[in-house]
């Protein structure tokens, strides 16, 4: 579970701060682990030009938080409306089991729910 | 002679008391299972689990009031339990014996029969910061159908008992009840409950134990402590899930309304009009876990023959040597009473480990086969806002523990140092 790369993603997060002219932005947690992120959102012709995250949990959390910033980069809502937990494990590498796969998708379901509010024009 | 045949004072030889629970001789994760999440529900003995066949497949019939020998055989068998319950923990008898689904739904049941009788607007309801949710919500949702006050006792300096201040303080506002842990599920911390209940009521307050975490570690005497309401799980004490007990004293049962109706909890049924059964029957409408009954009967038996005296001794001889060997690993902080107070501490030990996640750390744990728990443990409130963390990773033992999975939870620490790159 632990490669090398996900230890790396954690102790050494890219994109990792709070956006300040960010076009939206969505906090969420999980209740079972205290795990919590802020997701930012910069959109630029309905793509993602620009996605950081803050926030504190367990290294399979922070670390595909980490990874979500690089591949969301340039893809379309709606490609990032589509994806799923499948991506994830192919992003990571690893498949967490029924319990971890909550952390590791913390940060997808987050940015989903940030392009919801900016296609839809709501704000926090 | 198995584990459980000897009550006599004696170590006991936990090799002999494994062999008694079959899941520990399973693997997970192709390692030998470690089992050391009992504060969360403990294995159970094969006698426990042969008990609930033996009843399936010879006796299996509905109590009471069935006029054939196995009903007799199962209400004889089911009715033996609570004799048994009654007795494990001090109480003068059966009757004063509530069968519940667990120690929360025994809480619940306070709070909505001698709750809701007895607490009134502007009334102090007192509890403690060390609670488990159980012993926090059903008195929260108690103040607020009555536009109650709920208080609570804080914890002293180091966060590891109850200040004592903090305590004559709030009973000094004439609390109608004052519900408290015996044994906290994440601080370990062991309450005298008796010294609480006796200036609890001093104060005129009622008083209610939650015993999830000390039934099924150290002897428990009801009357000794002198408390009104005692709460327990069966599952966390070798019985099956599903059956747990309130214990109240008679008259305060007698006093108090059943909060569920239908068959079994009455004597005679009009088309208008009920009356109740005798104690305790008036509380458990329906068809009763009669296997949990009998299920928790062989539990109480084993952990008789084996003598709680004998497994208090065996927890806190584990938990000092594994406190022993994690007081050594640089970054890992351990909560609750320190090793030179054992006398007031449980077989729990919740810690943090600086540079890795709880959820982390249970991961790495359960890659080595080693079962430990990490979270809020249901006690957000002291977690969160008194120790400040998120979350926290838990090992707690229990008879079938020994020296080796405390060596192997040592061990595991070290894995996630190494993992994680930790100084």
């Amino acid at each position: 579970m632990y490669a090398e790369e996900i230890i790396a993603y954690y102790e050494h997060p890219e994109n990792k701060y709070k956006m300040d002219d960010a076009d939206d932005s969505y906090s969420d947690f999980n209740p079972v682990c205290g795990d919590k992120l802020t997701v930012y959102i910069k959109v630029k012709d309905d793509k993602i030009e620009k996605m950081s995250f803050e926030g504190d949990g367990c290294a399979i959390s922070m670390a595909s938080a980490s990874m979500l910033t690089e591949v969301a980069e340039g893809k379309s809502v709606d490609e990032i409306e589509k994806m799923g937990p499948a991506d994830v494990i192919k992003m990571i590498k690893v498949d967490p089991g029924p319990v971890r796969i909550k952390c590791a998708t913390l940060s997808l379901r987050a940015l989903q729910k940030a392009v919801f509010m900016y296609k839809h024009g709501k704000r926090d | 002679m198995s584990a459980a045949e000897n009550s006599e004072q004696h170590d006991i030889d936990v090799s002999l008391v494994k062999k008694d629970f079959p899941i520990l001789s399973t693997q997970m994760n192709g390692k030998r299972l470690v089992y050391l999440d009992s504060a969360a529900t403990s294995q159970k003995p094969v006698q426990v689990i042969d008990a609930i066949s033996n009843y399936y497949r010879t006796f299996n019939a509905n109590i009471h009031r069935g006029i054939y020998k196995i009903s007799e055989q199962a209400t004889e068998e089911y009715t033996k339990s609570k004799d048994k319950l009654a007795e494990f923990i001090g109480a003068k008898s059966y009757q004063e014996i509530v069968y519940v689904r667990n120690t929360t739904e025994a809480i619940n049941l306070a709070a909505l029969s001698w709750g809701e009788a007895n607490v009134n607007k502007g009334d102090h309801i007192l509890i403690t910061q060390m609670e488990h949710h159980s012993n926090i919500v059903p008195w929260q949702m108690l103040a607020q159908r009555k536009g109650a006050v709920l208080d609570y006792v804080a914890l002293n300096g180091d966060r590891s008992a109850l200040d004592q201040e903090s305590l004559e303080k709030q009973l000094e506002k004439n609390p109608k009840i004052l519900a408290v842990t015996h044994a906290s599920n994440v601080l370990g911390t062991i309450n005298d409950v008796k010294a609480i209940t006796r200036k609890a009521h001093d104060r005129g307050a009622v008083v209610l134990i939650d015993g999830a975490q000390s039934c099924p570690h150290m002897p428990v005497d009801v009357r000794d402590i002198g408390c009104d309401f005692f709460a327990l799980s069966g599952h966390k004490m070798l019985g099956p899930t599903g059956i747990g007990a309130l214990y109240g004293k008679r008259d305060l049962l007698a006093a108090m309304e059943p909060i569920f109706g239908g068959g079994d909890m009455i004597r005679s049924v009009g088309f208008q009009t009920h009356t109740w059964n005798d104690l305790p029957w008036k509380f458990e409408a329906g068809t009763s876990n009669i296997e949990g009954g009998i299920g928790l009967s062989a539990a109480i038996d084993y952990l008789n023959g084996i003598g709680m005296k004998n497994i208090r001794r065996h927890e806190v001889e584990v938990t000092r040597y594994a406190m022993e060997k994690l007081g050594g690993i640089r970054g890992l902080k351990m909560y609750g009473p320190d090793i030179d107070h054992m006398e007031s501490r449980g077989g729990v030990i919740s810690f943090s480990m600086e540079g890795a996640h709880p959820h982390d750390v249970a991961q790495i744990f359960d890659d080595r086969g080693i079962a430990i728990r990490a979270g809020h443990h249901c006690a957000m409130p002291l977690v969160e806002d008194v120790l400040g963390v998120g979350a926290v990773s838990r090992i707690s033992f229990y008879i079938y523990n020994d020296k080796n999975d405390a060596d192997a939870a040592v061990d595991a620490v070290g894995e996630v140092k190494r993992v994680f790159k930790l100084q």
